[in-house]
């Protein structure tokens, strides 16, 4: 695209980000006696551990730090290092062959950490329960956090997930 | 009281212009990356964290404990804390807010040179510390460039010199504010060019680079520091920003010397300090609007890009014994 088309679309589109909704609960679960970290106030970097999903949840993800609901401004960067990040944000059942990366990233970031389960898959397996390739789901292998329900969920809550973790 | 510990004013007014060129780097950085990253949001349609997500970044990071692998070595923790006193001994050397000569601290292009080194061999010993495949992919990548790198800084800031007759960054920025005319002649527009792209390969921002990837392959600057995390990280963030502050601090004062001060006199750092923030926080908003353009260069087409600002840096050192 030449420059003047971008700059023609840059003028045409304006701010695309909806503004966030505070009423809404999403139905998160959030673990009993879970208080979000001092140290993360206001700043969290995320490392995504795609754990067996179908990538449905990853598309809602992405659009998650997309233009439309830019979880970017509450704080939150996707980083690509698990000792960069504060918050581990897992998708998918736990296949046999990422039981244990999943444990090695989560022990890999640097305390205080905070865990994020994201999709039906992660609490009881959804459609996948009982298959031979499943090792658990990830409350099986690691301590939970906050959950998103959902299959998938949508990108406001995975958004209002990492607002409780940031305060913002 | 003064003159008992054998201090004159000279050095006083040194320290003066120093302290004030730290506290200002220190100040300003994380607003420079703050300002960079929320003028890249709004022209892609987003809000942004705000300028002020880079200062809260840094502080958690250095607020939380690093986990270091087991059979990690001490250049884990010493490289990032080398590559910030490196890059703050930059911000004090290079002429920020005065033009003080220092006396007893040689502002030399050559000593500049060295201390930016200083910090690219911190970084690129980090990344082969680590001992995987792409911490030492990015130290090679690193060190490819700085090779590249070296050379044109070299030349295009001593092209600008040969007017001066000094290799000292204070009196060519001094000589350059008494003297505008030599701000538009073709030795100093080819050398400030040369000069803008082996800062932005420097301080790996694109093209050559892509501060935000998550794509191990093309990483440059982030596969060196994949290992580090909690304070460990935060210095090294710290340090890189750092660097940038100081060679885009340079490169605006040598094309607009405007503002800078030439002595410690309080009004005159005060103008200083004024001018430099809105010129720096200018320059980033323009290079950071000017990144939503480009894509990142293929890793084989960067030396092309740096050999074609090595030769602009040649074409000005050979105009200005044309010209001069």
């Amino acid at each position: 695209m030449s420059t003047g088309r971008i700059l023609r679309l840059i003028a045409r589109t304006g701010r695309t980000t909806e503004p966030l909704d505070d009423t809404a609960d999403h139905g998160l679960a959030i673990r009993d006696g879970f208080v979000p970290p001092r140290a993360l106030h206001g700043s969290a970097q995320v490392r995504h551990v795609d754990a067996g999903s179908c990538n449905g949840c990853e598309i809602e993800l992405g659009a998650a730090f997309g233009p439309v609901y830019d979880a970017e401004r509450v704080g939150v960067r996707l980083v690509a290092s698990p000792r960069h990040a504060d918050v581990v944000a897992v998708t998918g059942v736990v296949t046999q062959n990422m039981a244990g990366p999943l444990v090695n990233t989560v022990d890999a970031v640097p305390h205080p950490r905070v865990v994020v389960s994201i999709g039906d898959c992660t609490r009881g397996c959804g459609l996948f329960a009982g298959s031979y390739a499943v090792a658990g789901s990830v409350d099986d292998f690691v301590e939970v956090d906050v959950h998103v329900p959902g299959c998938p969920p949508a990108p406001e809550a995975i958004v209002a997930a990492f607002r409780k973790v940031t305060g913002r | 009281m003064i003159e008992a510990v054998g201090l004159d004013s000279g050095v006083i007014d040194s320290v003066l212009v120093i302290v004030t060129q730290l506290v200002l780097a220190i100040a300003v950085t994380p607003l420079l990356i703050g300002v960079m990253r929320t003028t890249r949001a709004r022209l892609e349609g987003r809000v942004g964290g705000g300028i002020g997500q880079p200062w809260r970044d840094v502080a958690k990071l250095l607020s939380k404990e690093p986990l270091r692998a087991p059979g990690s070595t001490p250049v884990l923790t010493t490289a990032p804390i080398l590559l910030v006193a490196s890059s703050l001994l930059l911000c004090a050397l290079v002429p920020l807010v005065s033009t003080l000569a220092l006396a007893s601290v040689p502002g030399d292009l050559f000593v500049v040179v060295s201390v930016l080194l200083l910090g690219t061999v911190a970084l690129a010993l980090l990344g082969l510390e680590s001992g995987t495949a792409f911490g030492g992919m990015g130290s090679s990548r690193h060190m490819t460039i700085a090779a590249l790198v070296e050379p044109t800084v070299l030349l295009s800031i001593y092209a600008l010199s040969v007017p001066t007759g000094t290799s000292a960054l204070a009196s060519i920025v001094q000589a350059r504010k008494l003297d505008p005319t030599s701000l538009l002649n073709p030795v100093s527009l080819l050398s400030i060019v040369a000069l803008v792209v082996v800062v932005i390969a420097e301080t790996g921002r694109l093209p050559v680079d892509n501060p935000s990837t998550h794509l191990e392959l093309t990483m440059v600057h982030e596969a060196m520091i994949l290992e580090s995390g909690g304070r460990d990280l935060g210095w090294l963030e710290f340090g890189s920003w750092l660097r940038l502050t100081a060679l885009l601090g340079l490169v605006v004062n040598l094309a607009m010397p405007w503002g800078v001060a030439a002595d410690a006199a309080p009004l005159g750092l005060l103008v200083g300090l004024v001018t430099i923030t809105a010129k720096l926080l200018v320059t980033g908003a323009l290079l950071a609007a000017a990144e939503v353009f480009m894509a990142k260069l293929r890793l084989f087409r960067v030396p092309e890009l740096l050999a074609g600002s090595f030769v602009l840096a040649f074409l000005s050192v050979s105009a200005s014994y044309l010209v001069f």
